[in-house]
C-alpha cells in the first residue's frame, strides 16, 4: 500500500516551450516539504498537476492514495490548495467566503476560522477587492486551513508578504505540522523560509528535478572547502567535489558529500571548512547540475 | 496576546549565527539545564510542540533530540516523551567542562604572557579572594 501523502513517479509534461520531464517526489505524512527553484524551472506545474489541473503525459501521480487526475474528486475533499493566481470573488466579503466554504465542506472547522481571522488580523466584512496582497494571501489560506485538510499544496504562500505576515503564515503553517496525520507540499524562492520550517527539500530547475532530501542531510553534507596550495604542491584526486575555484595558491573547493575523510585527504593544506546556507546550497547544485548536463 | 509560545519563547535561533539551528537549540538546552530551570526529570516540550514554538521544522528539533539523548543529557522514552536525564550531577558536569574549558584558556593565555606555573597559581587564589572583581 501507499501511505505517501504525495508521490509522483517519473512524470512528463510537455509545452511548446517547456517540458517537465522525469519528476519524481515523495511527500510523508507529517512532513513540510519546500519545492525550491528559480522563476519559469516549472514549480507551479508540478503543483497543478500533482492537483489534478492539468494531466500528465507520461508517469504515474498519488495524492492521498487516489491516482490523479482520474480520482481527483476523492482526493480533493482532503486537499487545500492555494496559490497566488487564485482570486477570491472581488465583490465577495471574507465572510461570504467562509459560509460558502463551510457548504461544500462537511469538515469546516468555524472555531478554528474565528481564530484564524484573528491571528491574521482580517475583517470578514471587508470587500475580496479592497484587500492588501498580504490580506488576499491570508485570507485564501484561511479558507484552506479551516478545512483541516490532510495535504496542503501552497503555491509561493509567502511571496510579496512583508515580514510579520510572512511570520504569521509560516507560525500557522508549523502549527498544522503538530498533528502528525497531516503534511505539506509548498514552493518558494525564498530559500531562508524554506531553510527553517521544512523537513525535506526539493530542488528543480529548467524541468528537472536537481536534488530532493532531508534538510538536515542538505546542510551537512555540503561544505565549502579553503585551502592554500603553496607552489610546487599539487591535490590529490578527490571524491564528490562540485565546484573549484583557483586563485593563485587559494583554491575554494565545493563539496555536496562531506566528510572527516576528505578533509584528511586534503591534509595540511585546509585553511577553513564552512558550512553553506541553503541559499548557497541550491545555486552550486543548479550550476553544477547545468554543468554536466552541458547548458 | 502575542505570548501564545511564551513558554518556551526564552530560546531563539539567529540568522546571523553561523551555526546550524540545531547545536544553537541544542546550546539553549543544555544552558536551562545546567542552570537547573529544567531539573532532572522534567519532562521535554514533545518534538512537535517545540517545533511549533520555534516555528523551525520538525526534523531540526529532532536532531537535537538526538544529539542531546546521545550526549546523555536527556531520555526518550518510546511512546512517552523526552526528560532530562537522572543522571547524578549532570549540571555539576557541565559546568565541570565549562571550568575544564576555562582553565585550558587561562593556561593558554598565561603561557602568551610568559607568566611561571607559580605566578599563575598566584592569579587564581588571588581571583578565588576577590570573586566580585572581573578584570
Amino acid at each position: 500500500m501507499n501511505d505517501k501523502h504525495l508521490s509522483m513517479h517519473r512524470v512528463r509534461k510537455n509545452y511548446r516551450f517547456f517540458t517537465l520531464d522525469d519528476v519524481s517526489l515523495e511527500l510523508e505524512p507529517g512532513q513540510i516539504m519546500g519545492f525550491v527553484g528559480p522563476n519559469g524551472a516549472g514549480k507551479s506545474t508540478t503543483l497543478r498537476l500533482a492537483m489534478g489541473m492539468v494531466a500528465p503525459d507520461a508517469g504515474e501521480i498519488r495524492v492521498l492514495g487516489c491516482a490523479m487526475p482520474a480520482d481527483q474528486a476523492a482526493a480533493k475533499r482532503d486537499v487545500g490548495f492555494v496559490s497566488a493566481e487564485m482570486r477570491l470573488l472581488p465583490h465577495a466579503t471574507i465572510e461570504w467566503h467562509m459560509n460558502f466554504m463551510k457548504a461544500i465542506y462537511p469538515e469546516w472547522d468555524g472555531g478554528y476560522a474565528a481564530t484564524l481571522v484573528k491571528r491574521f488580523n482580517l475583517r470578514p466584512e471587508q470587500n475580496a477587492r479592497s484587500l492588501s496582497l498580504g490580506e488576499h494571501v491570508k485570507a485564501s489560506l484561511l479558507l484552506a486551513l479551516a478545512r483541516r485538510p490532510r495535504l496542503l499544496i501552497l503555491d509561493e504562500p509567502t511571496t510579496g508578504l512583508d515580514p510579520v505576515a510572512r511570520h504569521d503564515v509560516l507560525s500557522e503553517l508549523l502549527d498544522v505540522l503538530r498533528d502528525e496525520r497531516r503534511s505539506i507540499l509548498f514552493s518558494s524562492h525564498n530559500t531562508v523560509d524554506v531553510e527553517r520550517i521544512s523537513d525535506s527539500i526539493t530542488f528543480i530547475d529548467r524541468g528537472r528535478i536537481v536534488d530532493s532530501n532531508n534538510k538536515e542531510d542538505f546542510l551537512d553534507r555540503w561544505r565549502r572547502i579553503h585551502l592554500q596550495l603553496p607552489p610546487g604542491s599539487s591535490l590529490p584526486e578527490l571524491p564528490n567535489i562540485v565546484g573549484r575555484v583557483t586563485d593563485g595558491q587559494f583554491v575554494t573547493l565545493t563539496t555536496n558529500r562531506f566528510s572527516e575523510g576528505l578533509r584528511a585527504l586534503i591534509g595540511p593544506h585546509v585553511r577553513e571548512v564552512q558550512r553553506m546556507t541553503l541559499e548557497e546550497i541550491f545555486v552550486a547544485n543548479v550550476m553544477h547540475h547545468r554543468e554536466a548536463r552541458g547548458q | 496576546m502575542l505570548c501564545i509560545h511564551s513558554m518556551y519563547s526564552g530560546i531563539n535561533i539567529s540568522q546571523t549565527d553561523a551555526r546550524p539551528m540545531y547545536l544553537q537549540i541544542m546550546e539553549q538546552i543544555r544552558a536551562r539545564i545546567a542552570a537547573g530551570d529544567w531539573p532532572a526529570g522534567k519532562e521535554l516540550p514533545s518534538i512537535r510542540a517545540l517545533a511549533a514554538a520555534l516555528n523551525v521544522s520538525v526534523i531540526t528539533i529532532k536532531r537535537a533530540y538526538l544529539d542531546l539523548e546521545t550526549e546523555g543529557v536527556i531520555v526518550t522514552r518510546h511512546g512517552k516523551g523526552s526528560f532530562v536525564a537522572e543522571v547524578n550531577g549532570l549540571a555539576g558536569e557541565l559546568t565541570e567542562a565549562k571550568l575544564e574549558e576555562h582553565l585550558a584558556e587561562a593556561a593558554a593565555l598565561g603561557r602568551q604572557l610568559g607568566l611561571t606555573e607559580d605566578e599563575l597559581a598566584v592569579r587564581l587564589r588571588r581571583a578565588l579572594k576577590n570573586p566580585d572583581k572581573k578584570s
